[in-house]
């Protein structure tokens, strides 16, 4: 069967009209809108409203910025998180072991350690559920209630991210007590069979930048915003910890 | 600057678009752009390669739909008041295409804008609408089957009006 004897589809018209068509199949759509009036009337009504579109909007790429959206000034709002990120570097050579807890030292602002603590609890669960087999997960992703449930107990909207780009898919999730306030764990696959878990709970500490760190056999990167704190876990792998949580921070409902 | 900072502020421009496409309103869309390249700004670190631009689209709109939920949940005396410049045309503002986006269900106004207004390809909008392509197609086409009914559906009320 040659190029134009593959039917048309729905889905090639609205292609066709948004210049997505691949190349071998112009022909045949072209034909098909020949051969069929009311087809090529309603891929015409579509440019047409596309024209409609960006008449309307396309102009406004060519205002000038306000001076609220100036890069500059909104990076003077941040918090010093380059001081979080040198200082958590420093506490790790004092860290011992798994219990690192709370330091005494206070030199260090308590709000890191709070999140630092927030990581340890993570990557103890982390590392106690993604070793189970039978039972790794308590409600599976594909049940409905999972969310609602979840996002009542932890207090605040969860969503669980959708990681498919990165080849993880939702296994499911648990509900666990967090330092002082239920917390979600989100469990993740991919058909390597690493996993990933996302850890959210209440934290009342100040927005943080996310910060990476490995310990023993497993990486962690933990974030605090808007009150609650969140930590991905999962093989000691750097980069694709930061894709996940990247991914993970660009979709997150709380905000 | 540098040059993770320079490529965010180069998006400004198309992400002010995209946003007032969305929101129809100048100030709401502002903040929701503030509010993106604040917390991309903030995860710079992060940020090793990949695609800024779908990234940034996709902060935004998960944006959105979470401030359009909150208000959603308001007592009905604050919902109306404040979503009142978002609110369907009435018949004397007539059916223009921005009451038609408007009357849109927001994830079907987010695909067909981001398609048409902002060019990405539907791949990139399946991956920041988190969704197969399959779905995109779908909200694709029902965006454009309700805007042309919306549309069409104004011209005999119109003609009453006079």
């Amino acid at each position: 069967m040659s190029e134009r004897d593959i039917p048309v589809t729905e889905d090639e018209l609205h292609a066709y009209v948004d210049d997505q068509l691949p190349a071998e199949r112009r022909l045949a759509v072209e034909a098909w809108l020949a051969a069929h009036p009311d087809d090529a009337e309603r891929a015409r009504g579509w440019r047409a409203l596309n024209e409609q579109i960006r008449d309307r909007y396309g102009r406004v790429v060519d205002e000038p910025v306000p001076q609220r959206l100036d890069l500059d000034r909104l990076m003077a709002r941040r918090p010093r998180l380059l001081i979080f990120a040198a200082v958590a570097a420093v506490l790790l050579a004092f860290v011992v072991g798994g219990g690192a807890g709370w330091m005494a030292h206070d030199a260090f602002a308590t709000e890191m350690t709070a999140s630092e603590a927030l990581r340890d609890d993570a990557v103890i669960a982390h590392k106690l559920y993604t070793k189970e087999q039978r039972h790794p997960i308590e409600v599976s992703g594909s049940e409905e209630h999972l969310l609602p449930w979840l996002s009542r107990r932890v207090g605040t909207t969860l969503r669980a991210p959708d990681l498919t780009q990165l080849n993880f898919h939702l296994m499911g999730g648990r509900l666990l007590p967090g330092p002082s306030a239920p917390a979600a764990l989100f469990m993740y696959e991919n058909d390597s069979g690493d996993r990933v878990t996302l850890y959210c709970t209440p934290l009342k500490v100040p927005t943080t930048g996310m910060v990476y760190k490995e310990d023993e056999g497993a990486g962690s990167v933990v974030w605090a915003h808007d009150d609650f704190g969140w930590v991905i876990s999962g093989p000691a792998k750097k980069d694709l910890l930061k894709s996940v949580a990247a991914a993970a921070y660009a979709q997150l409902e709380t905000w | 600057m540098n040059a993770f900072r320079q490529s965010i502020e180069a998006m400004i421009p198309a992400l002010r678009r995209y946003a007032r496409a969305l929101t129809r309103d100048a100030d709401i869309a502002d903040d929701l752009v503030q509010d993106t390249l604040v917390r991309a700004l903030r995860a710079e670190r992060l940020f090793v390669g990949g695609d800024l631009r779908s990234w940034l689209y996709t902060i935004l709109t998960n944006l959105n739909r979470n401030r359009r939920r909150s208000l959603a949940r308001r007592p009905t005396i604050m919902t109306l008041v404040d979503t009142a410049t978002e609110a369907s045309g009435t018949e004397a503002e007539g059916r223009d295409i921005a009451n038609a986006l408007a009357a849109l269900v927001e994830d079907q106004r987010a695909a067909l804008l981001l398609v048409v207004l902002e060019g990405l390809s539907y791949r990139e909008v399946a991956d920041i609408q988190g969704v197969p392509i399959g779905t995109v197609m779908s909200r694709l086409a029902r965006a454009r089957a309700h805007v042309k009914a919306y549309l069409e559906e104004g011209r005999p009320a119109l003609r009453r009006v006079k």
